[in-house]
């Protein structure tokens, strides 16, 4: 009886082994840090039609494979959250250099987008365009509420009307910013934000804040018009200004009758 | 009505008048004061506008106290507003989100408060500038000064008490920079702060401690100090602007009754009708976007009501590297150099009319006000004062300016540095110019008249322009000033020089030393002797009343 060997002494035994555990410690790597998964396979297509895009417009400050330059960062590894959200914004291509790129209108179509996206996560894996069930708007609000105060709310205001940094830096205004952009800004930290990554806020913690920016935006303060939101300077400006001077109008206007 | 009840003798008006009179005498108290006279002038009733401000306050405040309560006990949110429901908070927070959210008429309330609080503030501060700049604090009102002085200190400590009682996280925040602020002021600080929070901050006494002061104390002392400020105002009669007819001795306006029962009473309800109306309209303090406190949290934007903005903005404009360090202790400068500079602004405000009155030395009564320019030395030290306060309050929103005219937040800051020395050196100067150009310009139309374009070419061929002389009621406000001149180091019964003498003759003679005199009788008619035949035939001038004055309390 020619003994059979068995199965884990067979020759190609080990490569399965070692391909197993590969692909489970890798995998189970790449499923736990990528919970968040764009649906839709980016095609080669895609990725070839994004250099494209990428060598016509990105490439003279961050290099011609993404490598960084004297102008630019690299981009390897910063994932298709970031140039969906740098390019999404309008921020990307720059206009000009400065403490930080303004919000501009958009230059390029949304799969043009896309494409350069998918270019960029070619490069190196990175943190991806967030699926849409965190993007809904459905989870708590005042959870959402409270790690907002605790993490965002010292730069963006408690409603996120914006605040001032140093040296002409700024949190921009996250009134009407869409969910997704939100998303991104807090999976790849853009220009002078920190990165909220999903140890830190757990997707369903990001998807709460989006909740309560939402509830901001869609809700009008109940007090009447909100002055900016931006706090008691706009109150004492609008007291000054508006309320004292009808209030001087009138008294002028009582002090004349007996003239 | 009336005279159907006058018709018949003892009708029911008159008899019950008649009733409360024989009682109470109240015919003579309605007498003196029915009579008591009042100028008008826009520019006088600002401090009404403090007073039914005043009154709004304690009307809204009084709904709120039914409902606001000044606990810190910790609860879990369960009201109406969707992103705090389940949130843990102080039963003050909660009840605060309630009035503004379940409770009818709550919120409407809640705004009226604050804005009437505002603009409270914000009258009493430009009734202060009238009064300055007109030089009413001047003998017999020195004390009423101080009075006015007080009210606005305690309208500012009213105001900080109530930003704080909501346990919002802004009013937790403004609580902190004033337990650090406490905490640094060296060897009693910490003691002070630890006996203020009943503990380490917050505490959870500190809700319940603001609230006695804001709706006890600080009320009672306001309403206090208002008595006294009328009393005073009763007492000396009110001042008036130059004018034919209006002297220091007497006061030129319309009786109380029934001319200023009507207008102020009208005034009273335009005013809390503009706070209703922007009340209505307009979000204030919207303490459901701040959140609980929490003292690990603080939101960009953080800043006191206006007028404690000026004090917020001495801490930032205050240099950082300035801290000296006395063997193991720090004095922190950072804190301490804001807190004296506003101290020592607060005591030359209250200071001024005696520190003005040291040196010009004048002991007469004044009941006619100043024209700003006719006292160019003090309007130009209040132009550097206010400049003075003005950077310190703008210097409290760097941030919002840095971000909304896209600046860097540090060069603001800086300017605001430079700009806090230099400002009120520019105000001076360029007031005490303008102040001494316009007196000359004055000078010129009450010795020549005004300039009318008209060129006339007369029978000899000479051309020249006509001059329409002002009338006798602008010549008065023209002339009628006082003109104070340096005073001379002299010694004194001793013979001898005194150290103070020389201070104040250096004093006075910054005041005084470029003046522009008034135009005298002699002058005036001088030249008008010259001018005579270009004038256009017109009554000539003089300086003298003939309109017959409304009405004169003496």
């Amino acid at each position: 009886m020619n003994q059979e060997k068995p199965l884990r002494r067979r020759p190609w035994a080990a490569g399965l082994v070692i391909f197993l555990g590969l692909a489970l410690s890798g995998g189970g790597y790449a499923a736990a840090t990528q919970a968040v998964k764009t649906e839709e396979v980016s095609t080669a297509d895609q990725i070839s039609e994004g250099r494209n895009l990428f060598l016509a417009n990105c490439a003279s400050c961050h290099g011609t494979n993404g490598e960084g330059a004297i102008g630019g960062p690299s981009l390897i590894g910063v994932g298709a959250a970031s140039v969906d959200f740098q390019v999404g914004t309008g921020r990307m291509p720059g206009q000009a250099s400065g403490p930080q790129l303004f919000k501009k209108p958009l230059q390029f179509t949304q799969e043009q987008i896309s494409a350069m996206a998918a270019y960029v996560a070619s490069l190196a894996p990175g943190p991806a365009i967030p699926a849409d069930e965190y993007l809904a708007g459905n989870g708590d609000p005042t959870h959402g509420g409270e790690l907002f105060r605790i993490n965002c709310a010292m730069c963006h205001n408690a409603v996120g009307a914006g605040g001032a940094l140093t040296q002409g830096k700024f949190a921009p205004n996250l009134n009407g910013v869409e969910a997704k952009h939100v998303y991104e800004a807090m999976v790849t930290g853009p220009q002078n934000m920190p990165v909220f990554n999903d140890s830190n806020l757990t997707p369903e913690d990001k998807a709460d804040i989006i909740t309560y920016l939402k509830y901001v935006d869609d809700n009008q303060s109940v007090g009447g018009f909100e002055l900016g939101a931006i706090g008691p300077v706009a109150e004492g400006l609008f007291t000054w200004v508006f309320g004292f001077g009808f209030i001087i109008a009138i008294t002028v206007w009582l002090g004349a009758k007996s003239n | 009505m009336s005279t159907a009840t006058e018709a018949k003798s003892g009708g029911f008006l008159s008899g019950t008048a008649n009733y409360l009179d024989e009682r109470t005498s109240i015919a003579v108290a309605v007498k003196t004061f029915g009579r008591k006279i009042f100028p008008d002038h826009w520019s006088f009733m600002l401090g009404e506008v403090a007073l039914y401000s005043f009154v709004v306050l304690v009307l809204s405040g009084t709904f709120l106290t039914f409902f606001f309560q000044p606990s810190m006990a910790e609860v879990h949110y369960d009201g109406s507003y969707a992103p705090l429901k389940g949130a843990e908070m102080s039963i003050a927070y909660a009840s605060s989100l309630d009035i503004s959210f379940d409770i009818r008429g709550g919120l409407i309330m809640r705004q009226v408060h604050h804005w009437a609080a505002l603009l409270f503030v914000s009258a009493a501060g430009l009734h202060m500038m009238r009064v300055f700049f007109t030089g009413a604090f001047r003998k017999p009102r020195e004390l009423n000064w101080i009075v006015g002085f007080v009210l606005f200190i305690l309208g500012m400590a009213a105001g900080f008490s109530g930003y704080s009682l909501p346990d919002d996280l802004l009013s937790g925040n403004g609580l902190r920079i004033i337990d650090g602020m406490v905490k640094g002021i060296p060897f009693i600080g910490t003691a002070i702060s630890s006996g203020l929070f009943g503990g380490e901050f917050p505490g959870t006494e500190i809700v319940a401690r603001l609230y006695s002061v804001h709706i006890m104390i600080v009320p009672a002392l306001i309403i206090l100090f208002i008595g006294l400020h009328l009393m005073m105002v009763v007492i000396h009669k009110h001042t008036h602007y130059s004018g034919p007819g209006k002297r220091d001795d007497n006061v030129v306006g319309y009786p109380l009754a029934p001319v200023y029962v009507a207008k102020a009473g009208g005034f009273f309800f335009l005013v809390f009708g503009v706070i209703m109306a922007i009340a209505a309209t307009f979000t204030i303090n919207p303490i459901w976007n701040y959140g609980p406190y929490d003292p690990s949290p603080v939101s960009a934007g953080t800043q006191p009501d206006w007028y404690i903005g000026w004090l917020d903005g001495a801490l930032r404009l205050a240099p950082s590297n300035l801290d000296v360090n006395i063997g193991e202790y720090t004095i922190p400068m950072g804190v301490m150099l804001p807190l004296i500079v506003s101290l020592v602004f607060l005591a030359a405000v209250a200071a001024y009319p005696f520190i003005e009155n040291w040196v010009t030395q004048d002991k007469r009564e004044h009941h006619v006000l100043d024209r700003p320019r006719n006292a160019p030395t003090r309007t130009a030290i209040g132009a550097a004062g206010a400049t003075f306060y003005a950077v310190l309050w703008a210097g409290a929103s760097t941030d919002l300016i840095a971000i909304n005219f896209q600046v860097s937040l540090n060069s603001v800051l800086t300017t605001m540095q430079i700009l806090l020395i230099i400002g009120p050196i520019i105000a001076y100067w360029v007031t005490k110019r303008a102040c001494l150009s316009l007196q000359r310009k004055d000078r010129e139309i009450a010795l020549h008249g005004r300039e009318t374009g008209r060129v006339v070419r007369l029978p000899h061929g000479e051309y020249i322009e006509v001059h329409e002389p002002v009338d006798e009621y602008e010549l008065w406000k023209l002339v009628d000033f006082k003109d104070y001149q340096p005073t001379m180091v002299r010694p004194n019964k001793n013979g001898k020089i005194t150290f103070g003498t020389r201070i104040r003759a250096a004093v006075s003679k910054i005041y005084f030393e470029d003046r522009i005199a008034p135009v005298s009788k002699t002058e005036f008619e001088l030249a008008h002797h010259e001018h005579a035949p270009a004038i256009e035939e017109k009554p000539a001038a003089k300086p003298k009343a003939k309109r017959k004055p409304k009405a004169i309390a003496k």
